[in-house]
């Protein structure tokens, strides 16, 4: 019973992003879980294990693309309901999600109206951030893979989203690609945000504070 | 923020219209042979024209709108960008809503903008040209709503040119049955309005109804 007069102020900030007992299957096979991790602002937790492991799953999972079977996801210590999780994740997937007739510049505009903007930022400066500068008007068929993620690094760059979920940004990236992603990832924990980072553990990480969850084979 | 994705999708939208303008004037063109094949295949000959002319053309649109169903999210799911539509801060149903607006301005409307000139073509009698523009204009909409959620359905399919058509006929006929039954009413001189409200009220409940079931179907569809 005294119990119940536990002081309701918490010396630990509640966590950006809280995890528990998340788990997913398809069609009755378990693909990872149960889970139980927590993200703080200002740092990035880098999701590794091997080719269909589930992290990519476990990404889109906490995105809202795919259902959790069982377990809890919280933003700041609410409950992840969808327009929340809308408003505080970015997610960078495989598919780009930009339209190959338009040029580059167009097609971030258009994901900018699509998803908010943060303030004082405009797509061109965030284009010259990418090193896409001068890229503007290329239509995006024209554009390597490379230059493609890149241009969807500038769409995170300019998201208001403080929490970022980042599937394997270091692919098709050269060396001073994966520079550019540690430093955006860098700029981002440094301003508030957070970052989900999933990878094959082959690259070099952020210089950021980590955390690691690994991923097995579904068991 | 709806407001503003609403723009920004618009906007994409008219300038991959403009990108590929030759494949967007494919729905009305294939209306405006399908009306003029009609002309010539009937002879041109006004009373044999004159009682088909408002069922040639309802046709016409339909069959114009349903061309350009397959396309209406499948580009969007295969690179991605209906992803990024899940994902971003506003319902889902709104961008649908906003996209299948965009369907029948750039299918239906050039087609109902033609009618007048079209009709003149068939030798439609001019008394029922109001009650044949008012029918299309109620009825259109309901079509590329209804379009929206088998379009949706069958996103997930690779190929689904033919099933979009079998799905979609079915729940064509009564609006076409409706649309068209309204001219022929009036034609033999009895009361349009009957047809003309069903088709508001309809226009109303797949307004209300399509755009959050084409929301659903494509998140079933994408998982």
């Amino acid at each position: 019973m005294s119990d119940a007069h536990v002081p309701d102020s918490r010396v630990q900030a509640t966590p950006l992003l809280a995890v528990r007992g998340l788990r997913f299957a398809r069609n009755e096979t378990p693909v990872f879980g149960p889970l139980d991790f927590a993200v703080d602002t200002g740092e990035a937790l880098l999701v590794q294990g091997g080719n269909g492991a589930g992290k990519t799953t476990l990404l889109r999972v906490l995105a809202g693309l795919l259902r959790a079977d069982a377990g809890d996801v919280e933003i700041d210590g609410a409950t992840a309901r969808s327009d929340l999780r809308a408003r505080s994740m970015a997610y960078l997937g495989h598919l780009p999600g930009l339209k190959a007739d338009l040029p580059a510049l167009q097609n971030l505009e258009f994901l900018c109206g699509l998803h908010g903007r943060r303030h004082r930022q405009s797509s061109t400066s965030a284009m010259a951030v990418v090193g896409l500068g001068g890229y503007e008007d290329t239509a995006v068929r024209h554009l390597s893979a490379g230059q493609k993620k890149r241009l969807g690094l500038a769409r995170l760059w300019l998201s208001p989203a403080p929490l970022w979920l980042l599937d394997e940004p270091y692919a098709n990236l050269d060396l001073e690609g994966i520079n550019l992603v540690n430093r955006m990832v860098q700029a981002h924990l440094r301003s508030h945000g957070a970052a989900l980072i999933t990878t094959h553990g082959a690259y070099a990480a952020p210089p950021v504070r980590t955390r690691m969850l690994e991923l097995g084979a579904a068991a | 923020m709806m407001r503003s994705s609403a723009k920004a999708l618009i906007t994409r939208d008219l300038r991959l219209l403009w990108q590929r303008r030759g494949d967007a004037l494919q729905p009305a063109l294939f209306a405006l042979l399908t009306v003029v094949l009609f002309a010539l295949a009937l002879g041109g000959d006004a009373r044999t024209l004159a009682p088909v002319a408002a069922a040639v053309l309802w046709v016409a649109v339909l069959l114009a709108g349903l061309l350009a169903l397959d396309s209406l999210f499948r580009s969007d799911a295969e690179d991605g960008s209906l992803e990024q539509w899940m994902l971003a801060p506003v319902p889902l149903w709104w961008l649908v809503l906003v996209r299948t607006a965009m369907h029948w301005l750039t299918t239906a409307l050039p087609v109902i903008v033609a009618t007048p000139l079209l009709g003149e073509l068939l030798h439609l009698p001019h008394a029922q040209l109001p009650v044949l523009m008012v029918s299309l204009l109620l009825g259109t909409p309901i079509l590329s709503l209804i379009g929206a959620v088998v379009a949706a359905l069958t996103v997930g399919m690779r190929r689904a040119g033919i099933l979009v058509a079998l799905l979609a006929l079915p729940l064509y006929v009564p609006v076409l049955v409706f649309g068209a039954g309204a001219v022929t009413a009036s034609a033999q001189g009895l009361d349009a309005s009957g047809a003309l409200l069903l088709l508001g009220a309809g226009l109303l409940i797949s307004l209300v109804l399509a755009p959050p079931v084409t929301a659903a179907a494509l998140r079933i569809a994408h998982t």
